[in-house]
Formats: C-alpha cells, structure tokens, sequence
C-alpha cells in the first residue's frame, strides 16, 4: 500500500514531529520507498511462527526495594530548558 | 608510538618508557593536526583528558598497573560521559552535558583509560555512512573524499589515522562492523547482553551493543575485558562469570570449521571484495581450518525486517527527546503539542525523522500485526537459520561489506540503497549473536577490505582467537593510509 498525504499528516501528529504541507509530498515520497521495501515480508509464510521480540530471553529482573539513587535533582534541572522552584515548566494544559 | 599495540602501549607506561601525560598529549597533538580534515571528533576537551591522563599517572606512582591504566581512548558519543558533552551527534542534545557516565565509561575509567574525546556518529547511531550527523560528515582516511562507514564513523576515522589506539563504538544492524572494513581495522559486536547498555543513549533496544574497536583482535580482546560486565542497572544484561577474552588468542586453527553462507557469496557483492575474501577463507585453509557450505535461507529478509524492528524501537526511544528536561526546545509554540512536535522537527535529522515517523507507521492500529508482529517473527526464521547452521560449523564467514567505501553523496539521496549497504551484518544482531570485521585486503582503488566472523552467542573468546591466528599470519591489519604517517 501507499501512504496518502493525509497518512503522512497522520503519522506525523502521532509521532509529535511536524510536517510542513511543503514537506509532505517529499516525505510521503521517502516513506513510500521504503514502505515499498519491506512490504516483501508480507509475501513470507509465517503461519506457526512464534514471534521474536528480543535477542536474549530474559525475565524482568526486580530489584531490591531499598534507595540506592542519591537526590540529584540540581544536577539533572540544570540541563533542563526551563525550571522553576524543582519543577519542569511547560505551556499550560489545564486552565 | 602511535602505531603500537596496546600491548605496547601498556609496557611503554609499565616501563615509565613514557607517562600517560605525554601518551595523551601525542594523539592530542595529533588530533589538534588531523581532526580538522577528518571530522572525526565533535568534542576534544584537552584540560580533561590531561586530567585523567594525570590521575592514570597517579595511580602508577602509587603502586597501580594494569593493561589499560595511562592507555587513550576515544569514545563514541553515543556513551554519556559526566560533564563531557554527549551529542548522539544530534542538533537534539548538540548543548546535552552528561550528568553521569555511561557503564561501558565508568567501566574505562575504572581501568585507568584516559578519553581523548567524543567521536563523531551518524545522528542517534542512523546510518551507515557518517553523513548525518549534525556535526557533518566524517571524511575516511584512505581517501578523503569517501565516506568512513556509519554509524561509528568518527571512531573509525579516528582509529584508521592514528588518532586513538582504540575506541568504543556501537552495532545495532553493523555499525561496529561496517566501518570497521571501511576503514580497515577490528571491531566485534559481543552476544547481545555481554556489554551494559546502562548510559548508551538508546537507538533500538532489542539490538544494540556496544563493543570495542581496535588495530588488533588482540587489542579488542583487553578493550573487551575492561567492556563487559553484568551491569544491574541495564534489564538486560546477562549475569554470567567473568571471563577473558583473550585466553584462546593462541588456540590453534586446526580443525576449524567455517561455515561459508552461500547467501554471502551471491550477485551483489563487489569483484574486489570478493577477490579479498576468497583470498582470506584460503589463508584460513592453509591455517588447518576447513571450509564448509551452510545455509541462512533467510538472510535475504534480515534487511526489510530489521527497518520495521529498529524503526519502532526507536520511535518509541526517541519519544523521550520532547523538548521537557534536556535537550533541544523550540523558541516559539502555541502549546503543550505544537511545543512537542516543533522541538522534534528542529532537533531531529532527515533520517531519523524518517525512521520515526515509519517506526510510528508500523506501530500504529491496524498495521502492527501486518508488519511489526510479521517482522518479529521473520526475525525467529532468521536467528533459527543461525542455529541450524552452528550445527555443522564452528564459525561464519563472508564479507562484512558488499563495496569498499563509497564517496561522500553517493547514497546519500537513496534511504534503502543506504540501507543494504549492512546486508551482510543485519541479520546478527536480530538474532544477538556475536560478530567482527578484521581488515583482510584491498581493492584495486588501495580502500581497505573486511572479512565478517560470526559466531555462536557467548563465542566472543573463540573468535578473538581466531581473528588473532590470521593476524599473526598476515599483515593487513598493520597497513595505514598515508595520512597516519
């Protein structure tokens, strides 16, 4: 199948990366070619197989639930692009 | 100085032969001269690493040794460093201070290492060429008007140009690898697991690993010594005995089989390339080892699986960089959303927009059975294939690369021409097993060479050995570029 300007718009919101409308018919373009390249998969017959989500086969370790992380709180905010009081800020969402 | 061994590094500075001081300012003062054409590094901080490099000296004195204690080191920037800073060669974190060490840092450091600096990478590791990153293009030493393989272009340029002795990289689909034949040097990607992923800024988490690259299997084999570790604060490392990668570098070759995919062998690969690897697998024979057919009837898929696979597990990583507690922000935005999706479209490349915004496709509802699940299941077909063929070999070999390295913009205006250049390397990391390139001759142009070794998950010592057999029978691992004279 091929993607519709619309799609591209789409997905585009979906993956919070906007889209110029200039850009649409070009990236529709590229998405499109390599659509079109793993859309060979498709034709695989692959009734029975057991899907291989990871490399290794490992169950989610736990750990024990006591601190070991010390408060780094300053250093992390001080690569944020805007805190205020400890506290990321961004535009309002709620009025 | 500059071309010896680690081995002789570390018996120069054992020896007080010279100080770990005057090592760093050597490949410093080399870098100062060379970075400037080759683009290798994005960050080189003097005053730090002679910090370091004063501290390794330190330890000395005070009674301390060790293979990589004073030993220089150059780092992907793909491995946050505290207070070095870590780009993942994006716009996104172009300002991104690292407020820790990544495991595979803590881990150098802990050895003694001193970090020259921070390699250049294609953005968040996307790419196979070095042309995307936002710090510009890496330039190959063997000529500088081609491209030096990706993702870990700038370590490679860096280890081909005698800028560093050794480096760290990462492979999520032969980004080790690739580059390593590019530029004519060792690299292995270990068994999914053996290498802590704690501080390596995600690309797909189902398939990358970092690993050492080096001039030597030898060299690899102490890099990896000091790489490898359980790590508990990565969910999917492996809690395994430690071992030493280096203790089969002698074991005989007698007997070897290698197991020769014919899906290696096909159309598509380059006459030199070609010429080259034949002529490594008859070294091999002449070695005592045996060459036997195998089949990976599935490989062929390894490609188009791996650009459904890798794409939605970067667009579910990358969805972190929203422009909140680190990394690029828009000037301007209407609100929450239009902040989110401007942040994004400054800080993010071309391509890795691209793998997003198809990583975002196949996830979404209605076409996550159709390619994400039907992907994960080809990547079943393909990692069975790697164990009906260890059945009947011990190690695989091909060509790592179809073609030698390509000019700067060759395949710049083409996603899946780009793409197949890894077809000899994807398949091994969907199916997590352990594999290297060592340089193994040249085209008829002087660009170096690579022959792939795969091997069985957990092989790593094994291959090491048998990548180190063949170096000490040649010499195509010891051949630089002009420019490293």
């Amino acid at each position: 199948m091929s993607l519709t300007p619309d799609d591209v718009r789409r997905i585009a919101r979906l993956a919070r990366i906007e889209v110029s409308p200039a850009e649409v018919e070009h990236t529709r373009d590229q998405l499109n070619g390599i659509l079109g390249f793993i859309e060979r998969l498709q034709a695989v017959d692959t009734s029975g197989v057991q899907p291989m989500s990871h490399a290794v086969d490992v169950v989610q370790r736990l750990r024990a639930d006591r601190v070991t992380e010390t408060d780094r709180r300053a250093a992390f905010q001080a690569i944020a692009p805007d805190t205020e009081a400890g506290l990321y800020l961004v535009p309002q969402v709620i009025e | 100085m500059i071309h010896a061994s680690l081995k002789e590094l570390a018996a120069a500075l054992a020896a007080r032969k010279i100080s770990a001081v005057e090592l760093a300012t050597l490949f410093l003062d080399r870098i100062d001269k060379l970075n400037p054409t080759l683009n290798a590094f994005v960050t080189v901080d003097r005053d730090k690493t002679l910090a370091l490099a004063r501290d390794a000296d330190a330890r000395r004195a005070a009674g301390e040794n060790g293979p990589l204690l004073g030993i220089p080191l150059a780092h992907k920037d793909i491995f946050c460093a505290e207070g070095w800073r870590t780009t993942c060669g994006s716009k996104m974190l172009a300002n991104f201070v690292a407020p820790y060490d990544a495991t595979v840092v803590a881990r150098f450091k802990a050895a003694g290492a001193v970090t020259l600096g921070k390699c250049n990478m294609d953005e968040f590791a996307m790419g196979s060429s070095n042309e995307t990153s936002f710090f510009g293009p890496v330039k190959n030493p063997w000529d500088t008007q081609r491209v030096p393989g990706g993702s870990s272009g700038g370590s490679a340029a860096a280890l081909a140009a005698r800028l560093a002795p050794a480096a760290t990289g990462t492979d999520t689909g032969g980004s080790i690898r690739q580059p390593a034949a590019l530029c004519g040097f060792t690299g292995l990607k270990p068994t999914y697991g053996v290498v802590s992923r704690w501080g390596m800024i995600a690309f797909a988490s189902s398939l990358d690993q970092g690993g050492p690259m080096a001039r030597s299997a030898e060299d690899c084999a102490l890099l990896l010594n000091a790489m490898a570790g359980y790590d508990e604060r990565d969910s999917t490392s492996l809690e395994r005995p430690a071992e030493d990668y280096a203790r089969a570098l002698d074991q005989p070759l007698a007997g070897l089989r290698i197991g020769l995919p014919k899906e290696f062998f096909g159309a598509g690969m380059n006459d030199d390339v070609r010429a080259a690897v034949e002529a490594a697998l008859a070294a091999y024979r002449q070695l005592g080892a045996v060459t036997v057919e195998v089949d990976l009837p599935n490989s062929g898929l390894s490609v188009p699986a791996y650009y459904v696979i890798a794409p939605a597990e970067a667009s579910s990583n990358l969805s972190r960089f929203d422009g909140v507690r680190y990394g690029h922000r828009a000037a301007d935005y209407a609100d929450l959303n239009d902040m989110y999706s401007k942040s994004r479209a400054e800080g993010f490349g071309d391509e890795v927009k691209r793998r997003i915004l198809v990583g975002t496709y196949v996830l979404s509802h209605g076409y996550y059975d159709a390619y994400y699940l039907q992907a994960q299941k080809i990547r079943r077909l393909i990692a069975d294939d790697f164990v009906n063929a260890f059945k009947i070999c011990d190690v695989i070999m091909g060509p790592t690369s179809p073609s030698t390295a390509f000019r700067l913009g060759e395949k710049a205006a083409d996603p899946v021409q780009m793409y197949l250049s890894d077809i000899y390397t994807i398949a091994v990391n969907l199916a997590g097993l352990p594999g290297m390139s060592i340089p193994c001759g040249f085209d008829r142009q002087g660009l170096p060479v690579g022959l792939q070794l795969i091997g069985n998950g957990f092989d790593e010592a094994r291959m090491l050995g048998i990548a180190h057999r063949y170096q000490e029978a040649t010499d195509w691992h010891l051949r630089r570029p002009a420019l490293a004279d």
